[in-house]
């Protein structure tokens, strides 16, 4: 065990930088769900515990309309983004998989780039071409759901296509040899197979799309388009009631189930070197 | 053969979507840099290159080439790009080390805490300094409190008491680290987490000190994930203007990402901003392509 020692010396060190870094990154977030329980205007000074922000008759996220309406938005875009990206990331992870012949490294390449273009650049892009070549669909709720799917179709198919590998081509030669014809080896072999990456890729999709703000803000129309991650970037400075602390708790806890119901899906059924791809650990 | 098109049908609509909503895009944004605006500074595109016109492009590239305001921007931009990193790569790598080598049976807990922030809104996660650095927030009472307020005043890092969301480059850089971190933990825990623990034993055994076991294998193990990790959170870095709004709100921390956003969505030229994102995401071009070409190398070794 002594060769093993840390060379920085003890891992006295190790320990207080790591638990230095994890109260850093999680006390600020901690304190902002906790104030979203205060009973008073203040998101500074702790003024007794209710859910007055939650639920309350004023000014809450059930009764306010803006707010009550990010939530909405937010929720309504993640559930058609999922809808949309999961099937063409699934099938172009596929198609990609067994393409043989030309174009199939380009074909890969482009549909990483997604995962590596800084959103602003994808949001100046999606803008200008809403406005200059598809002003009829515009901006708002549709141009939402298309640059969220654009880009949340890479993780699909990363996802999907690790679970692909991971299974190798034994189940369908099998199915092939006795005599299942091709769309019998995708539905009946391939798909149950790939049902725990399909889930695990539909709930990252999810959240992604729940937290995602650059893109959602440039392709948005009016109020009505308004998201959570664009009313905190709206509200923050412009001294927010706990009520903003409300809402942002909400859609953690909403985006944390999701991936948490899905990681557990996964563990379950898949291998766990997959299940560090859905943790995020490799992309 | 019929298989061979089940798989290419497949990938269809996938490949349709991605060359109309990200190629096609890309054009258009080539196509309005390119192009013109009209009385009403709106965007008059130019699909045909050879009816281009590179008035406005070179315009923006002699902005940035005297010196002026574009210049400035992207300095500053550089400067706080490369201080974040430089910051986020020195607690991050001691965290992801302990998390891959010592964490022992923490290590599940350890991993998830740090994955945690990692699925927080990155909205949210400011909105909570915010709160924190307000004038009479727990933050800045608490940095008062033990000093540090007097101390960064009187090193002229921060303007006045209480002032830290108020213009302080400090802050801007703080807060992009703080942002950006954890997207650069999880790829460095993952290549030290992936050295065989055998190759240390073995540089121990023929004499190699702890550090010179450290420096000699370790180090130049992991220095694929380091490198990746580093581009991964300085290409969305460059691209931000949503964090300098929010913790400064200041013109004196504008980054390029602030210029774009003011010039295309908030619109006072598109045509100038569409240029100046065709020079930025040609600067960036490089460390894209590095950053997929390691992956790719990656991918390529867990299929064989």
């Amino acid at each position: 065990m002594d060769r093993l020692r840390n060379p920085w010396g003890r891992p006295r060190f190790l320990v207080l930088v790591t638990g230095f870094y994890v109260l850093w990154s999680l006390i600020p977030v901690g304190l902002a769900v906790l104030f979203a329980f205060n009973d008073g205007r203040s998101r500074t000074t702790w003024q007794g515990f209710s859910t007055r922000w939650f639920t309350g008759a004023t000014g809450s996220v059930l009764h306010d309309p803006a707010l009550q309406g990010a939530l909405r938005h937010t929720l309504f875009l993640g559930v058609v983004c999922v809808l949309v990206a999961t099937p063409i990331g699934v099938a172009l992870a596929l198609g990609l998989q067994r393409w043989r012949g030309p174009g199939g490294g380009t074909i890969n390449t482009v549909m990483l780039l997604p995962l590596v273009t800084p959103e602003l650049v994808m949001g100046v892009a999606l803008l200008l071409l809403f406005l200059q070549v598809l002003p009829g669909i515009g901006l708002g709720s549709s141009a939402q759901v298309i640059g969220q799917v654009t880009f949340t179709i890479s993780y699909v198919v990363v996802i999907v296509r690790g679970r692909l590998v991971s299974i190798g081509k034994d189940y369908e030669e099998a199915a092939a040899d006795l005599g299942a014809p091709p769309h019998d080896q995708l539905i009946r072999v391939l798909l149950p197979l790939l049902a725990p990456a399909i889930i695990a890729s539909a709930a990252v999709v999810f959240a992604i799309s729940l937290d995602d703000f650059v893109v959602t803000q440039y392709l948005s129309g009016d109020a009505s388009t308004t998201t959570v991650s664009m009313l905190l970037y709206a509200s923050a400075r412009a001294a927010p009631t706990p009520a903003l602390n409300a809402l942002a708790t909400i859609a953690l806890l909403i985006t944390l189930a999701t991936l948490g119901l899905a990681y557990l899906v996964y563990k379950r059924f898949a291998s766990s070197d997959d299940a560090a791809v859905m943790a995020g650990l490799e992309v | 053969m019929s298989s061979r098109w089940t798989w290419r049908v497949l990938a269809l609509p996938g490949v349709a979507w991605l060359t109309v909503f990200f190629l096609l895009a890309f054009y258009v944004v080539i196509a309005v840099a390119f192009g013109n605006q009209n009385s009403l500074s709106e965007p008059v595109a130019f699909w045909n290159p050879l009816d281009w016109n590179v008035g406005y492009m070179l315009a923006t590239l002699q902005n940035i080439w005297n010196g002026e305001q574009f210049f400035t921007v992207f300095v500053r931009t550089f400067v706080f790009v490369t201080l974040a990193l430089a910051l986020a790569l020195a607690i991050g790598y001691p965290v992801a080390y302990f998390a891959a080598r010592h964490a022992g049976r923490w290590k599940g807990l350890v991993l998830m805490l740090l994955i945690l922030p990692f699925w927080i809104n990155y909205l949210m996660r400011m909105l909570a300094w915010i709160n924190l650095l307000s004038p009479d927030g727990l933050g800045t009472r608490f940095l008062s409190a033990i000093g540090i307020e007097r101390l960064f005043i009187s090193a002229n890092l921060l303007a006045a008491k209480g002032g830290w969301l108020e213009g302080q480059p400090f802050t801007v850089i703080m807060a992009l680290t703080y942002g950006y971190l954890p997207f650069l933990i999880l790829p460095l825990y993952a290549s030290l987490d992936r050295i065989d623990q055998r190759q240390i034993e073995a540089a121990r055994d023929l004499g190699a000190s702890p550090a010179g076991a450290f420096r000699r294998v370790t180090l130049p193990l992991s220095r694929p994930g380091i490198l990746a990790g580093m581009v991964l959170i300085a290409l969305p870095m460059f691209g931000d203007y949503y964090t300098p709004d929010l913790v400064s709100s200041s013109t004196k921390t504008n980054m390029i990402g602030n210029q774009i956003d003011q010039l295309t969505r908030q619109g006072s030229s598109k045509v100038v901003g569409a240029s100046l994102t065709l020079i930025l995401a040609s600067l960036l071009l490089g460390l894209m392509f590095y950053y997929l070409r390691g992956t790719r190398s990656a991918d390529d070794r867990g299929e064989d």
